[in-house]
Formats: C-alpha cells, sequence, structure tokens
C-alpha cells in the first residue's frame, strides 16, 4: 500500500479518560487493517502501565521495550513482536518497570517516523490522562482516533483532548465505544449523534457494549479473530473507513424484542 | 394505582418522557461552556440577566419565555438568545448603540418578533486557558 | 470573579476541639483508569456523610476533573484546589458543599490547569489543613502513575485500590500497590463485578482477583447500568435504597467508619428477573 517513503498513517487512539476502550481499539482496528492486507505496527506508549501486550496475548514474548529502543540499546526491529496469526501486524511494547518520562516528545516523534518507513500503519496507543504520557503519544501521530463512551465524564475529557489536538492542528475521528442501544431508545443513554454534536469531528465507528470484550482480554485475542462476532464486521468497516472507503455506519438500532427474551430466557 | 405504576420501574418507560440522557447532555453542555470560557456557571447566569437588563431599555421581552443557549461549534462556542419582545418602547434611550468590543462579532435578525443575537468570540478553541 | 454566595464551614469550637485528632486522608487509586475511582469516591463520601460524618472529597485530576459532575455540583464550583494552593482565596471560598448533605464538601480540581502545576508540599499542607476540620478526607486520584497519582497521594495516610475483574486492570492495581509508600496497608474494593460471567468462566472472580493483589477487602460492587444514569443525572446511587450498587457503597462506608465487621462477601446478588424484564422495556436494571 503505502508504505513507500515513510508514509505510513501515523494514528494514535486517546482518550483523556482511561478505560473507555483505547487499547482494545488499537488492538482490534490494528488486527482488522492487517487482515485487510496492510502492514500495521501498534505501539504501546504506557510506559509503566502496558497493557496492549495483554490484550494482544504476546505478553511472553516481550524481549526489548520502547524505551530500550530510544536509549539505542537495541535496534528497533529486534524489539518489535510479530503476531502469530498475522504475518503483517506487529508491536512494539513499552517499559514497565520505567517513567513516561524517560522518553522525550522528539525521539517519539523519531521513533514512529522510523516506523512508518516499513509500515501502512502505525497505530499508537496512548495512555489516559493529558499528561506527559498525552503528550509523547501525539507527538509522533499526525491524526488521531478519540475513542469515547457516552457517560458525561468521559465526554467531557474527551473534549479536552480534542482541544488539545486541534490547538496542534492534527485532524481527528471519533469512535463512540460501549453504547447500550436499548438505554438509548430508552432514554437513560446519549445518543451517538449528542456525542458527535458535543464533540464535533466525524464518526468513524460506533461499538455496542458486548460483554465479550472482558472475555477476549482475559484470553489476549482480539475480538476481530472470531469473524462470526458481530462487533468482528463492525472493527471491519472502522478499518474501511480508514482507507478511505465510505461505509455507511452500522445500524445500532436495539435487537428486535424477541430476540431480546429470547435471551433472557437464554440467561435464565 | 397510576401512581403505582408510574412508580414502578417496569412500567416507566411507558411513562417517561425524556430519560437521564437528556440530562446529561445539557449538563454537559454547559459544563463544557464554562470549562471553555473559564466561566463559571453562575457568571453565565449574570451575563444572562444583564442581557436582558440592557435589551429592556429598548424594548418590553419577556424574560420568562427567553432562551439563552450556548452552542459548540468547529473552533468557537456561539451564544444563541431568543428572546420574545412583547413591544417596543416609546421611551428608549437616545444614545443608540455604543461600539461593539473589537474581539466579538455582533450579529443581529429579527425574526418572528424575537430578537437572536449571536455573539462569536473570534479565536476560542477548545481547550481553556486560564 | 465576584462570589454570589459563600459556603462556610464550621470552624467554630468543635472544629478546634477536632483539631486535637486529625481526621483520615484516604486516597482512592486504581492506576488503570475507567474503573470507578470517581464514583466511588462520590458514593463512599455520600455514604460516610449519610452515617453523620463530616467529609471533604478531593478532586486532584487537575485538567480532567470529574468528580464535580458525578455529584451533580458542577455549577456551583467557582474555586479550586489550586486557587487555594495559590492564595488567591481561602479554602472557604473553594470548598463546595453538597446539595443533599450537610457534612460533604467538595474541593474541586482546576479545569484549564496542568498536573505539574501543584506544589507537591502544599498539597501536603492543604491535606493537613483539611484533616484538621474533616473527619475524612477523600482524595480522588487521576489515572496512571505520573505527577497527579504522585501528588494525589502524598497527602494521604491511607489508599482504598479499585480494581475491575480484568487482567489489565489487576495488572496496573498491583503496580499502584508496589509505588504506595511503605507501612501503607491498602484496602481493596473489587467493582463491576458481574456473578453470571464469573460463573460462566468468562470473568475473573472476586477471588482471583485477590490471589494475585492480597490485600484486605474492603468490599464488592456489582455491575449494573443504573450507574450511568446517576452520573448523567448527578446523583449518587449510594443514596438509592433500592441499588444493589448503592447497598454496597453504604456497606464499604460502614466497614470504614468500623461500625461492619463482618468478612465481605465476594459475589453480589444476581439481578433478579424482574428488574431484567425491566431492563428489556426500558433500558434499566
Amino acid at each position: 500500500m503505502s508504505g513507500q517513503g515513510g508514509g505510513a498513517r501515523r494514528i494514535v487512539i486517546t482518550s483523556g479518560k482511561g478505560g473507555v476502550g483505547k487499547t482494545t481499539t488499537t488492538a482490534n482496528v490494528g488486527a482488522a487493517l492487517a487482515m485487510r492486507g496492510h502492514k500495521v505496527v501498534l505501539v504501546d506508549t504506557d510506559i509503566g502501565l502496558r497493557n496492549l501486550d495483554l490484550v494482544m496475548g504476546v505478553e511472553k514474548r516481550i524481549v526489548f521495550d520502547l524505551v530500550e529502543v530510544v536509549e539505542g540499546r537495541c535496534q528497533l526491529r529486534q524489539a518489535l513482536i510479530r503476531d502469530k496469526r498475522f504475518e503483517s501486524l506487529q508491536m512494539l511494547p513499552a517499559a514497565q518497570t520505567r517513567e513516561k518520562t524517560a522518553v522525550s516528545e522528539e525521539q517519539m516523534d523519531k521513533l514512529i517516523g522510523d516506523l512508518a518507513k516499513t509500515a501502512d500503519f502505525v497505530l499508537i496507543d496512548c495512555p489516559a490522562g493529558i499528561e506527559h504520557g498525552f503528550r509523547n503519544a501525539i507527538a509522533g501521530a499526525r491524526e488521531a482516533i478519540v475513542v469515547t463512551t457516552p457517560e458525561v465524564s468521559a465526554i467531557r475529557d474527551a473534549d479536552r483532548v480534542v482541544g488539545k489536538l486541534r490547538d496542534r492542528g492534527t485532524p481527528f475521528q471519533l469512535i463512540v465505544n460501549r453504547i447500550r442501544p436499548e438505554m438509548v431508545k430508552s432514554g437513560e443513554m446519549m445518543s451517538v449523534e449528542d456525542v458527535s454534536e458535543i464533540l464535533g469531528g466525524v464518526i468513524l465507528g460506533v461499538i455496542p457494549e458486548d460483554e465479550e470484550v472482558i472475555d477476549t482480554t482475559n484470553r489476549g485475542e482480539p475480538l476481530v479473530l472470531d469473524e462470526a462476532h458481530r462487533l468482528a464486521a463492525i472493527y471491519g468497516k472502522i478499518a474501511r473507513r480508514l482507507e478511505g472507503e465510505v461505509v455507511p455506519l452500522t445500524d445500532l438500532e436495539a435487537p428486535s424484542f424477541f430476540s431480546r427474551l429470547f435471551a433472557l430466557w437464554k440467561a435464565g | 394505582m397510576l401512581d403505582f405504576l408510574k412508580k414502578s420501574d417496569f412500567f416507566k418507560p411507558f411513562f417517561r418522557r425524556e430519560g437521564s440522557g437528556a440530562t446529561a447532555r445539557e449538563r454537559l453542555r454547559l459544563v463544557l461552556l464554562s470549562d471553555h470560557l473559564s466561566l463559571a456557571p453562575d457568571v453565565v447566569d449574570a451575563l444572562k440577566a444583564e442581557l436582558f437588563a440592557v435589551l429592556s431599555k429598548y424594548v418590553d421581552i419577556d424574560p420568562q419565555h427567553a432562551e439563552v443557549t450556548f452552542e459548540m461549534r468547529e473552533r468557537e462556542v456561539a451564544m444563541l438568545a431568543s428572546v420574545p419582545i412583547l413591544a417596543v418602547r416609546n421611551d428608549r434611550p437616545s444614545a443608540p448603540r455604543p461600539p461593539a468590543p473589537p474581539a466579538t462579532r455582533v450579529r443581529r435578525r429579527k425574526r418572528k418578533g424575537a430578537v437572536q443575537t449571536k455573539l462569536v468570540p473570534t479565536s476560542m478553541g477548545n481547550s481553556a486557558q486560564a | 470573579m465576584r462570589a454570589f454566595e459563600t459556603t462556610p464551614v464550621e470552624s467554630t469550637t468543635e472544629g478546634q476541639a477536632a483539631a486535637a485528632t486529625l481526621g483520615r486522608a484516604i486516597v482512592i487509586t486504581s492506576g488503570k483508569g475507567g474503573v470507578g475511582k470517581t464514583t466511588t469516591t462520590a458514593n463512599v463520601g455520600t455514604a460516610l456523610a449519610a452515617l453523620g460524618k463530616r467529609v471533604v472529597l478531593v478532586d486532584a485530576d487537575v485538567g480532567l476533573r470529574n468528580l464535580d459532575i458525578v455529584l451533580g455540583l458542577e455549577n456551583r464550583v467557582r474555586y479550586h484546589l489550586l486557587d487555594v494552593i495559590e492564595g488567591n482565596v481561602g479554602l472557604d471560598d473553594a470548598l463546595v458543599r453538597d446539595k443533599r448533605s450537610e457534612n460533604l464538601y467538595l474541593l474541586a480540581a482546576a479545569q484549564a490547569r496542568e498536573k505539574e502545576d501543584v506544589d507537591t508540599a502544599e498539597m501536603m499542607n492543604l491535606m493537613e489543613q483539611l484533616r484538621e476540620r474533616f473527619e475524612y478526607v477523600l482524595i480522588d486520584c487521576p489515572a496512571g502513575i505520573e505527577t497527579g497519582f504522585r501528588n494525589a497521594i502524598a497527602g494521604a495516610q491511607h489508599a482504598i485500590i479499585v480494581c475491575t475483574p480484568e487482567v489489565s486492570a489487576v495488572r496496573d492495581a498491583d503496580r499502584v500497590v508496589g509505588l504506595l509508600p511503605n507501612g501503607w496497608s491498602p484496602e481493596l474494593i473489587v467493582n463491576r463485578l458481574r456473578p453470571a460471567l464469573v460463573k460462566k468462566g468468562k470473568m475473573l472472580s472476586v477471588e482471583d482477583v485477590n490471589a494475585i493483589l492480597r490485600l484486605p477487602l474492603l468490599g464488592v460492587i456489582p455491575d449494573e447500568p443504573g450507574v450511568i444514569v446517576s452520573t448523567n443525572k448527578g446523583e449518587p446511587i449510594a443514596l438509592d435504597e433500592n441499588s444493589a450498587i448503592g447497598a454496597a457503597f453504604r456497606a464499604i462506608a460502614g466497614r470504614i467508619v468500623g461500625e461492619d465487621r463482618g468478612e465481605v462477601s465476594t459475589t453480589t446478588p444476581e439481578p433478579g428477573f424482574f428488574t431484567k424484564l425491566g431492563a428489556l422495556f426500558g433500558g434499566r436494571a
């Protein structure tokens, strides 16, 4: 694809608030892009609190990390972990026992630039908050995906991040995560329209709440691997939208009354 | 009985008009406005009161049915005021208009007997600076 | 900026007497964001106040404050923690009294400032001042382990670790426990437990979580969408007599004040069929 001359897309996945699904999004969008044939590198910038390795299930294969690369203690290619499921998917883990201040914004920008030389997409998983770790994560990015949930505090934090991205001139798109269509319908949850109206920006994807996500994280297998899963199709569409294709948003109408009644009966 | 039905969670959906989602949306609008402008909400209230007072010098208005809302734009916050006019005052002051402050564009248009005022701060990013 | 009304705190003889015995400053922390620190701070504080304790909640998340929103006090915040530290206003001007309880106060974080602006020594000073006037000072810690975390724990003597039954949350909690000062004995709240998923083997159990963290268990809180509704409205769920989450927070407050010494149950009641049926119609559990 666009691998020549450092032309890779350099995208940071950020949110302000923690726990809204940045890492899960990074893993699944990355895997979806790899499944579509792109060369993808995932970068965990959450130094000290890394988790992308767990979500990708590669935690036992880490030898070197991002800080060691930056400090010149190993080659970049030595630190990259190739995914066992997809040839074209690699990951650069964060250091776990170092501080976020071990890396500067300039160093991060250079590192992402180096990764961009041989990839189509570099996805940067940003830490929560808007401190040093956040500044580092956005330093190497040229565009952003802001992940939020339809909750007051998540949106307020996302708004802070959007402000900082705008100040920097970094374009962004939104992913609204953990939407519960039945709660939106009953008026107890803000809708996707509410969120996009408040934050501005284009909606890149809408992902419904799904209890399977916890289970897949437990096992270290991104959800998109299960092609039958309803979220796999949603992440696939997000990947296509990132490629520039116009894909209508997934219909997130609540499941029909009878399917819900059936689910209730099944759950006992 | 009706009271019981209204109180029961089971039947709530049939009676509820607006859920907490709408409350959340409105609370967010206001809090983001104050985040962006570094204005405390009570200052916004004072702003409204003074705006009405100024309008009242020229026209009789109906503050009960006036709406002052704030809207997020791509790079700024806009204030939209819709104030019903009951009558034009005959005793309005002779000095017509003080000059607008330089950083603010003021647009006014008349529609269905209401004054629509739009105040658009020219450089207001999303990130509030203290 | 002018103050429209003042929110004075009792600093009478009673306050002076309390100064002899300083209150407890407890930081609520987790490492990972979004596991429920702010919700826990708001609800435990509300429940402690309902038990008659004088409580102040401190939002240490400079730049990303949310405790005001969760308490429904966002319209009353005029000054913040940094205003006090920098001497712009007195403590009494910055403390916001809760709508519902006379015993509960909020000290908000600055929204348009950076965490690096807070001086650690000043923060410790301020927490000590608060401990002279309140029986409980609950500090809502920001996510992560950067400057904001260090400042949040600086003035505290005790920590509550909030963790969800997820591998990444447990790993981050473990990291945070290792960063707390020696001699602290943090207690654990397991949040968002779904017993049905645990039963199916799709979620870590409380025992699984604590086999790794090995902390005294302070409480277990079930996962219910009711929390989203309560945040939407800015009404802490601890006041809701009908909510299992509210009951869990009240039990935690009971344990903190030493009223409840029983063993903590490691599971939570299943939502009843009728609650689920209600959720089916209205999206509420």
